[in-house]
């Protein structure tokens, strides 16, 4: 069965695929690293271990900000990329159109930065990016802004490109979603996984990248024309539609490495379904209306919003739950699991996204929203699901495309001890900022009250562990990306099969 | 009861759950199946899923039923008619609050709003936990209505990120017991 074929011919990569799955991985692993550093110095200084000024602080707060949300973008567009184009043609440049657009955007983002001194945080919320106080000048927001609109850009073109192939393919969005199938018929059983979720990340990032295209241009006119004033509710109901479905979009895309790969490693077939087809069109809809969560504590914000944020909120557990991540546990029950380092982190992605959302949808009620909004307990759950759960999906595809170079799956001592550094790092580093949150410790603060930096602290331990884990990770898959093909590459090898 | 600590422990008790689960099924894993086997965990797994759907579904339903029949947020554009009435202002890096003191026992209502930048006005307890918060948006005023049951100093704090003077943008609100009490 094609499905269960280790190392299919259709994933080979070779010439200019190969060049640029590596520059993306490459860039992907290194930004980690880097991003993590930046994390780990403002939990260092929060736990008064490492003196961080103010200024250094929300600038290293801005940069880590934008820089993972992007770089966790950039590493699971390389997922999506990789197994979408088995199923529909994809151009080669559009894919590296993206990673240059993102590239210069990034380089626009740390000069405005680094250089320019801005501080107003990857939310840019209008319009903190025009009151820099004499930290920053209206260009650096600008600068900033004009990064935010290539990155944009060159997304929407992987995007396009993506929609052409699965629309010649499938002939129309609704189609490679599966909605045919949602009441009646015979679902086809070869239809991939990997296009149901990709359609469902086009449609649904698309039209964040749009918001987010509307409200940067719109912020970008007010810095250099300010009587153009802009709504600060709509700005920001803007901005959070828009940043709400750009981070989700990575759990979209990552996801389906999880889809692709388990099956292979459980030797179980992991078929197609019509929960599974019901789960993306209910999370197709519901990423796109769950954003007013964000804006429980904006009190003029309409209450059916407000109401629509938390119910969709809740009802978001339903198709992790009830079908992704309980798919995945029935796929590995009683099977033949082959424990290296692919399966085990596409099994703690499960294990990420599963847990990390409990706390996630507690945020999402108002009554709670109310003494939890911008707590601690927001970074405890959204570094859950994303360092615990989006992260392993992408490290998975890595490692599984490293063990298809050297021939087997890999699992070296080396790897065994890395894998538990990383994980139990990144559960005592989630955990302590859960804690903190419910000890009613702000979030984004520079400097914290003495009675609050005890979970800085142990945040700072679990901080160490995860950079030295993804250290390890990020050279060990550099190496193994940078390596020429094992002799007789084991294109086609056999999976692991049950019994 | 602390909210903050219920929603602690129903997070580590579901998180735990999660866990367990996970921990169940990966120490099965390693434990293939024969078909009459395989057959059997199938049947048991699509009975329990729906038993799974079925106690979301109790959650989802009493949850929304519990958190929302009465809404959490006083209505924003009619009077109120409470009595105690406190005008929050914020601006980068301060607060105006007129009055600072008020009295335990009794609702007080805070309408807030900004000058400059996004703001949020949380109250913390003596205790050190927030009471209540809402954003400070410039151009709308946010209204709020909570009763304090303890007299004490409570902290106010900026929860919003407006600058390099977020974290010391603080001031305080003196709780007085209830008149006549």
């Amino acid at each position: 069965m094609a499905a269960l074929t280790m190392y299919p011919d259709s994933e080979r990569l070779d010439g200019g695929n190969r060049v640029a799955f590596n520059l993306y991985i490459i860039t992907a692993v290194t930004l980690f690293v880097l991003m993590m550093l930046l994390g780990l110095t403002m939990r260092l200084g929060q736990a008064t271990w490492l003196s961080v000024p103010p200024d250094l602080f929300y600038r290293i707060l801005s940069m880590h900000g934008a820089g993972m949300v992007g770089t966790a973008a950039l590493a699971t567009t390389a997922v999506m990329w990789f197994f979408l184009r088995k199923y529909v043609r994809l151009h080669l440049w559009a894919f590296l159109t993206n990673y240059v657009m993102f590239m210069l955007g990034a380089l626009c983002i740390i000069f405005a930065i680094f250089v320019d001194g801005y501080g107003a945080l990857w939310t840019f919320l209008y319009p903190l990016p025009v009151h820099g106080m004499g930290l920053w000048s209206p260009n650096a927001a600008a600068l900033f802004m004009l990064g935010y609109l290539l990155i944009g850009v060159g997304m929407l073109v992987f995007y396009l490109d993506a929609a052409a192939g699965i629309i010649r393919v499938h002939g129309n969005l609704g189609r490679a979603l599966g909605l045919q199938w949602l009441f009646r018929g015979t679902i086809d059983p070869d239809h991939p996984k990997a296009v149901v979720a990709s359609t469902m990340v086009v449609i649904a990032n698309t039209l964040g990248i749009l918001a987010g295209a509307v409200v940067l241009v719109m912020g970008l006119v007010n810095i250099y024309y300010p009587e153009m004033a802009l709504n600060a509710l709509v700005a920001k109901n803007l901005i959070y539609w828009f940043g709400h479905m750009y981070i989700n979009a990575t759990i979209y895309m990552g996801v389906i490495a999880v889809y692709e790969l388990l099956a292979r490693y459980s030797g179980k077939p992991y078929p197609i379904s019509r929960p599974f087809l019901w789960s993306w069109a209910v999370s197709t809809l519901f990423v796109i209306i769950v954003f007013p969560h964000h804006l429980m504590m904006d009190y003029a914000e309409p209450p059916w919003l407000v109401v629509m944020g938390q119910v969709v909120s809740w009802g978001a557990g339903f198709p992790v739950f009830l079908v992704t991540v309980y798919g995945a546990l029935t796929n590995i029950y009683r099977s033949n699991m082959r424990w290296t380092m692919p399966s085990r982190l596409l099994i703690l992605s499960m294990f990420g996204w599963a847990a990390g959302i409990v706390p996630a949808i507690l945020d999402g009620t108002v009554r709670i929203n109310l003494v939890m909004h911008n707590t601690q307990w927001v970074p405890g759950h959204f570094h859950f699901y994303l360092l615990l759960g989006v992260l392993p999906m992408a490290l998975a595809l890595m490692f599984h495309v490293i063990g298809q170079r050297a021939d087997a799956p890999p699992n070296t001592a080396a790897d065994r001890l890395g894998f538990p550094v990383y994980l139990i790092g990144g559960l005592i580093f989630v955990l302590a900022f859960l804690d903190a949150g419910h000890l009613s410790v702000a979030r984004r603060m520079a400097t914290h009250l003495p009675a609050w930096t005890a979970t800085d602290e142990v945040g700072s331990i679990g901080a160490i562990l995860v950079v030295l884990g993804m250290l390890y990770f990020a050279i060990r898959i550099t190496v193994g990306l940078l390596k020429a093909p094992a002799r007789g590459e084991p294109h086609g090898g056999t999976a692991n099969t049950a019994g | 009861m602390i909210l903050q600590n219920v929603v602690w422990t129903i997070s580590l008790v579901g998180m735990g759950l999660v866990a367990l689960g996970f921990v169940y099924v990966i120490r099965q894993a390693g434990k293939p199946a024969d078909d009459a086997a395989t057959r059997k965990a199938a049947h048991t797994s699509n009975l329990l899923r729906r038993w799974l759907f079925g106690s979301l579904l109790v959650i989802f339903v009493g949850g929304t039923y519990a958190t929302l029949h009465r809404f959490p947020i006083a209505p924003q554009h009619t009077p109120l008619d409470i009595h105690q009435v406190v005008d929050v202002v914020g601006q980068q890096w301060s607060w105006q609050i007129t009055p600072d003191t008020v009295h335990a026992g009794s609702p007080v209502e805070f309408r807030v709003t900004s000058k400059d930048v996004n703001h949020d006005f949380a109250v913390y307890a003596p205790d050190g936990r927030i009471a209540t918060q809402t954003q400070a948006m410039p151009g709308f005023t946010n209204k709020i209505v909570y009763t304090f049951t303890q007299p004490g100093t409570y902290k106010v704090m900026c929860l919003e990120y407006c600058g390099i003077g977020h974290a010391p943008m603080t001031s305080e609100i003196k709780v007085v017991a209830a008149s006549g009490g």
